[in-house]
C-alpha cells in the first residue's frame, strides 16, 4: 500500500487548501506591517482583527481578550508565568494535575525554583482529576489552577466547567491548556468559568507557529514580551499576519464543521477501538471511554515496544505514535501513562492514533490488520510472551 | 535515524526464536526501561563451538537489530571468541547506531555473556575474563 494513512494529528494537521488560500495574499500582497500609519497597513491589520474577533466569538469571549502568540507552548508559558507574577501579593501556591503537557509542567518547576509551590494532583487511571482533591487542596495562598481541557495522550477530557466553578468560589485564576481541544470540542469561557485559555493553530488545520492566549480582561498583566505595542503592549514583536490569517481561517471552519466532524471521529475512533479490540488479545484502552476527544484512540499492546510497533507501522504506510522511552529520547515512559497507573512495561508497549475528518472506515480496517500482523510477529521474539505463555501453560 | 542494516535485522531478524535443552541461557535487561534481550546458545561439548544461537528480544528497532546481529556473530566461533564479540564489534557490524541507542548494543554484549555465565555453571567449568553477569531480571507478570 503506497498511500500514507496519517494517524498522528494530535501531534500535528494538515494546512486545509482553503486556509492556505486565505493566507497566501498576505505573504504575497498584503505585507504591510498592520503597526504601520498608511492604508495599506490597514487591511492587514484590519484582517488580524477580524481574526480576533472571530476566535473570541468562538469561545464566548471579547476581542480584547485574545492575544496572539507563536503557539501553544508559548502561551501555556505565558499563562503561568504572568499570573504567577500578578499573584505573588496574594500567595504563592499553584494547583496542576500530573498528566499536563511539558509546557505546562517544565513552566511550574521553573516557579518553584522562584519560590512558588505546586501541587500536582493525581488522576484516577482513565485519566481524570478529582474534584475533591481539588478542592481539598486549595489553600488560602493558593493564586492559579491551571488543569489541561483534553490530554494530549490518553485523549481524556477533565470536567472543566466543574473545575472553573469551584475556582470562581474561590476567587483563584483558572487557566486550562486546550491546546488539544479548542476547534475540536465546543469551549465558552463564560459558562465554565476559565480566565486564560491556550491554543495552538497546527492543532485545528491551521499553519505551525502560530497560536493565541485568551486572557479575561479583568486580568491586568504586566508585558510578556518587551519592545513594542503590539497585542496591547504585552507581547512585542511584528504580528505574523499570515500565520494569524490561516488560524482565523482554520478555526472559521472548525466551528462551521464541528457537529459533523465529531460524528465523524467518533464513529470512526469506536469503530477502531471496537476492531482493536476484537482481533487482538491482551490489550488495554487507555483514557476514559466516554469522556474522550473524538479523534483520540490509545491502546497498550502487552509483551511489545511501541518503538518498533511504530517503526512496523511506518513500512506499512501507517503513522502513529507512542508514550514508549524509546520515542521520547529518555529512558521512562510518558508521565501521562505512569500517572494512569501503567507499569513501565505496559507503558512501553502504547500506541496513540489520532484521528482526521479524512480517515476512512477502510483505512481503519487496514489498520487493524496490519496491527494484528505486527503485534504477532513482534510477540513471537518477546521473551516476555515467551514466559506468559509458558506460564499459562503450567498452570492449565 | 537507522542505518540500512539495522532496519534490516530488524524487519527480518536472523535466529529468532528458543532452543530446547540449550547449553546456556542469558536474560539481561530491565522492562521497565523497555529492553530485555535473551540468548540461547548450543555449544559443541567437545570442540566448545557455538553451533547455534537464537534470540526473543523486547524492546525497540535496534535492541531486536543489535540481538540478531549479536546471534549472526557468535555462531561458529568458539567460546573464547564469542567472549571478544564487543558491543563495538556489533554496532560496527551494523553500520552504527544512533548514540541515544548504543546501550542496546551493550546489552546484547552482555546477553551473550550471561548466556556463556548460565554453560560455565551448568557444566562446573571457568571461563577465563568472564564475570557474574547482572541479576537475571524477573518479569514474570501475571
Amino acid at each position: 500500500m503506497s498511500k500514507l494513512i496519517y494517524l498522528d494529528n494530535a501531534a500535528t494537521t494538515a494546512v486545509k487548501p482553503e486556509v492556505f488560500e486565505a493566507m497566501k495574499p498576505y505573504f504575497l500582497e498584503e505585507y504591510a506591517n498592520p503597526s504601520s500609519v498608511y492604508s495599506f497597513a490597514q487591511r492587514s491589520a484590519r484582517a488580524v482583527e477580524q481574526v480576533r474577533s472571530q476566535i473570541a466569538g468562538m469561545l464566548h469571549a471579547k476581542s480584547n481578550e485574545i492575544y496572539f502568540t507563536a503557539g501553544g507552548s508559548e502561551a501555556n508559558n505565558w499563562a503561568l508565568k504572568v499570573i504567577a507574577e500578578l499573584k505573588r501579593e496574594k500567595g504563592k501556591h499553584i494547583i496542576t494535575s500530573n498528566i499536563e503537557h511539558h509546557s505546562v509542567l517544565y513552566t511550574c518547576e521553573y516557579l518553584e525554583k522562584q519560590g512558588y509551590e505546586v501541587t500536582y494532583l493525581n488522576v484516577d487511571e482513565n485519566g481524570l482529576i478529582s474534584l475533591e482533591e481539588l478542592k481539598a487542596s486549595i489553600r488560602p495562598d493558593t493564586i492559579l489552577i491551571s488543569i489541561m481541557f483534553a490530554n494530549n495522550e490518553i485523549g481524556t477530557i477533565e470536567p472543566i466547567a466543574e473545575i472553573g466553578k469551584i475556582a470562581n468560589e474561590h476567587g483563584i485564576v483558572f487557566h486550562t491548556d486546550a491546546v488539544q481541544a479548542f476547534a475540536h470540542i465546543p469551549i465558552d469561557v463564560a459558562a465554565m468559568h476559565i480566565d486564560v485559555l491556550s491554543a495552538s493553530a497546527h492543532k485545528f488545520n491551521g499553519p505551525k507557529g502560530v497560536g493565541f492566549l485568551y486572557l479575561k480582561s479583568n486580568i491586568k498583566i504586566q508585558p510578556f514580551i518587551h519592545g513594542g505595542a503590539q497585542e496591547r503592549g504585552k507581547r512585542a514583536g511584528t504580528l505574523n499576519v499570515p500565520g494569524i490569517v490561516g488560524m482565523g481561517k482554520a478555526a472559521e471552519l472548525a466551528e462551521k464543521e464541528m457537529d459533523t466532524r465529531i460524528k465523524k471521529e467518533t464513529e470512526i475512533r469506536d469503530y477502531l477501538i471496537q476492531n482493536i479490540r476484537e482481533h487482538i488479545p491482551y490489550v488495554k484502552l487507555n483514557g476514559d471511554e466516554q469522556k474522550r476527544l473524538p479523534n483520540n484512540v490509545n491502546f497498550s499492546f502487552r509483551f511489545i515496544e511501541g518503538e518498533s510497533l511504530l517503526l512496523l507501522l511506518d513500512r506499512a504506510g501507517i503513522c502513529g505514535s507512542s508514550g514508549s522511552a524509546c520515542t521520547s529520547g529518555s529512558l521512562d515512559p510518558s508521565h501521562v501513562l505512569l500517572a494512569i497507573g501503567l507499569p513501565h512495561e505496559i507503558a512501553h508497549g502504547s500506541l496513540r492514533l489520532t484521528l482526521s475528518e479524512e480517515n476512512t472506515k477502510e483505512e481503519a480496517d487496514y489498520v487493524v490488520e496490519q496491527l494484528q500482523n505486527i503485534i504477532e510477529k513482534l510477540r513471537s521474539i518477546s521473551p516476555l510472551y515467551e514466559d506468559f505463555v509458558k506460564g499459562e501453560q503450567e498452570n492449565v | 535515524m537507522y542505518s540500512e542494516k539495522v532496519m534490516d535485522h530488524f524487519t527480518n531478524p536472523r535466529n529468532v526464536g528458543e532452543i530446547e535443552n540449550a547449553s546456556g541461557v542469558g536474560t539481561v535487561g530491565n522492562a521497565k526501561c523497555g529492553d530485555i534481550m535473551r540468548i540461547y546458545l548450543d555449544i559443541d561439548e567437545d570442540t566448545k563451538i557455538i553451533k547455534d544461537c537464537k534470540f526473543k528480544t523486547f524492546g525497540c528497532g535496534a535492541a531486536v537489530a543489535t540481538s540478531s546481529m549479536a546471534t549472526e556473530l557468535v555462531i561458529g566461533k568458539t567460546i573464547d571468541q564469542a567472549l571478544k564479540v564487543t558491543n563495538k564489534a556489533v554496532t560496527e557490524a551494523l553500520d552504527g547506531l544512533p548514540p541515544v541507542k548504543v546501550h542496546c548494543s551493550l546489552l546484547a554484549e552482555e546477553a551473550i555473556h550471561a548466556a556463556l555465565w548460565d554453560y560455565a555453571q551448568k557444566h562446573g567449568i571457568v571461563i577465563e575474563g568472564l564475570v557474574e553477569p547482572k541479576k537475571d531480571i524477573h518479569e514474570g507478570e501475571e
